[in-house]
């Protein structure tokens, strides 16, 4: 492990190496040298499996980032990829020729983030949300509970005639019956 | 003799293209009407009671409720219960929990296909109010302003013995001549419409798919 990261900061920009746990390292490395890091460590470091992407959204810093994490059965280490992308530009290369099934996790990244992955297959096909008219629903300055307000309704709940939650509800009225 | 409907019964099919409008029908949905002696309507819906097919399309996690309810333990098929694999050969339709919006518009496509008499439970307290995903962007909130409902059984997630018991209530209303979800729908048709459009934004099936 530690003779890949040796090899990987001696080619690449890679920073804020991060043991997590035993077994689980993380990385950072910059938005152009990700492809052809993540091209080396499947090809010549045997990290030849991809778990998963995802993508967290930093939105105090506007970046997006989002992690690549690779498995690698000779030595059973996982190691997770971060790239930083800019947030009002999220574009990212895409990895579908590394591995075939990296379609569908860039698919929904467009869907639930909108990043775009360019020349990724199908990636402007409708996937979960059908006929979604809104900015994408993951990123964090969309108001999901004012949005299902709006376009799902709200129902009330029931009249309560328990002596208990009338009388709370009586004596306490601007809090809603809460006590406390 | 075949009907000619005028242009305010048919349905516009906007959603379809000029050539898909030729394939499919643009009526109305008709109401049932019971028949005139009530010795036969009770007959009828007596038998409508004791044999309920279930359509085997779980839109939800309250679709697992349905496979011990089928099997040895609850047996559902004492009651008449069976599952069936198409709409066009079930009368109960189980709506199994949340409803998102893209499972919504296969539900709609279901139960309209469904031949009446037909008849809808709600599973579970996602289609009364939303339930835990009272704020999800993608799951409606109240299930009767889409599809009419004839019978709610709440909890998160109700047991199979609920759900057995909500098969015998059904019965009972059925027997009475209390379920008419179906005459509710065709009855509202527009306002239902009007939901159903609201949410759902690719309308691209026909108003009505029978």
């Amino acid at each position: 492990m530690n003779e890949t990261l040796e090899r990987l900061q001696h080619h690449f920009d890679v920073s804020d190496i991060t043991v997590r746990k035993p077994g689980l390292t993380t990385l950072r490395v910059g938005k152009e040298s990700a492809e052809i890091l993540i091209r080396e460590l499947r090809d010549r470091e045997g990290y030849t499996h991809l778990n998963f992407i995802t993508c967290i959204d930093y939105i105090e810093d506007g970046i997006f980032t989002l992690v690549y994490m690779l498995h690698n059965y000779d030595n059973q280490q996982t190691l997770g990829v971060h790239v930083d992308i800019d947030r009002e530009q999220p574009d990212m290369t895409s990895i579908h020729t590394l591995w075939a099934q990296a379609w569908p996790y860039q698919r929904e990244l467009r869907e639930m983030y909108g990043i775009r992955f360019p020349g990724s297959p199908r990636l402007d096909e409708d996937f979960c949300l059908e006929g979604w008219d809104q900015i994408p629903p993951m990123r964090r300055e969309f108001d999901t509970k004012k949005f299902s307000e709006e376009r799902f309704g709200h129902r009330e709940g029931r009249h309560s005639e328990v002596p208990r939650v009338h009388m709370k509800m009586e004596l306490y009225p601007k809090r809603g019956g809460d006590e406390e | 003799m075949i009907k000619t409907l005028g242009t305010e019964d048919t349905l516009e099919n906007a959603g379809l293209t000029a050539e898909e409008q030729q394939l499919f029908s643009n009526a109305r949905p008709q109401a049932y009407e019971p028949y005139p002696i009530k010795a036969v309507e009770d007959f009828a819906n007596w038998a409508r009671a004791n044999s309920l097919w279930i359509l085997a399309f779980g839109t939800g996690c309250g679709a697992i409720e349905l496979r011990p309810l089928m099997t040895a333990r609850f047996d559902a098929n004492r009651f008449g219960v069976a599952g069936r694999p198409t709409p066009r050969q079930s009368s109960v339709f189980v709506i199994g929990g949340y409803a998102s919006v893209k499972t919504l518009k296969r539900i709609i496509r279901s139960y309209e296909q469904m031949q009446g008499p037909k008849f809808v439970i709600a599973l579970g307290i996602c289609p009364v109010n939303g339930g835990m995903y009272f704020d999800s962007y993608n799951t409606i909130n109240r299930f009767d302003q889409y599809i009419p409902v004839d019978l709610y059984i709440t909890g998160c997630m109700p047991r199979p013995e609920v759900l057995v018991a909500g098969i015998m209530e059904l019965q009972k209303k059925i027997k009475a001549g209390r379920c008419d979800g179906a005459n509710r729908y065709v009855e509202n048709f527009d306002w239902y419409k009007t939901n159903q459009k609201k949410v759902i934004k690719n309308w691209d099936m026909p108003d009505y798919n029978w």
